[in-house]
């Protein structure tokens, strides 16, 4: 299942959530993606393209199932304006053994990285700035292939 | 067509959105932003390095040689920095 929302998550609620029900599921992987204050921030926005960004991630997510045998998954992407130390992303799998959850937890946020669109901007005493993308995101996600 | 601009593309361009009749003789991706590049104004200044300009077409990641028909969604926009 796969989110965008402007509105925070419960962390445990969402993985509680994920497993409920299903006893195969011997294992829940997750990551959580927080806003990071780079010195000079005091706050950051997330701009989307809506419609695209669900498409990518319905996209992500099936290619993450396609590869490992999950029993669940969930992808849940905020956008809007946050603080450091809120809450972006949330990630997380399930899966029988800890191999596949854990492994397909961090493909879906490596690839979620360089292919949903989504853009930060940050706000410091100098204005606005634009987070620039990193190297090592494209280097992450083509390890992936 | 309609034209879709994201972050400092947009608030380089001015505007996130416009409906644009799509030119005779602009065929694919790479024709449409010399286009745009030549209107000028903030357009040229915002498309100046084409290097860092990604586009979509109908919520598609596409090269420069994907062909643009009028009834398409084109977003251009800087490459991304979600998760």
């Amino acid at each position: 299942m796969i989110r965008v929302q402007r509105e925070d998550f419960d962390i445990g609620a969402e993985l509680d959530r994920l497993a409920a029900g299903n006893h195969r599921i011997g294992g829940v992987a997750s990551f959580v993606g927080l806003v990071r204050d780079r010195g000079d921030v005091s706050a950051m926005t997330l701009e989307h393209y809506p419609g695209m960004t669900e498409k990518k991630l319905v996209e992500i997510e099936a290619e993450a199932n396609r590869r490992w045998p999950l029993d669940a998954s969930l992808i849940v992407h905020r956008y809007g304006r946050l603080a450091p130390g809120d809450r972006i992303v949330l990630v997380a799998t399930a899966s029988p053994h800890r191999e596949a959850a854990l492994a397909a937890c961090h493909f879906l946020i490596d690839w979620l990285k360089t292919d949903a669109p989504f853009w930060k901007s940050e706000e410091t005493p100098q204005g606005e700035r634009w987070v620039e993308k990193r190297a090592e995101d494209d280097e992450a996600r083509e390890g992936w292939r | 067509m309609k034209l879709l601009y994201f972050a400092w593309l947009r608030a380089r361009i001015g505007q996130g959105e416009e409906e644009f009749a799509l030119p005779a003789g602009v065929c694919d991706v790479a024709g449409l932003l010399q286009y745009l590049q030549a209107r000028g104004g903030r357009y040229a200044e915002a498309l100046a390095d084409l290097s860092v300009v990604k586009v979509a077409v109908n919520q598609d990641y596409v090269g420069r040689d994907h062909p643009v028909r009028d009834r398409d969604e084109v977003a251009i926009f800087p490459p991304v920095t979600g998760g």
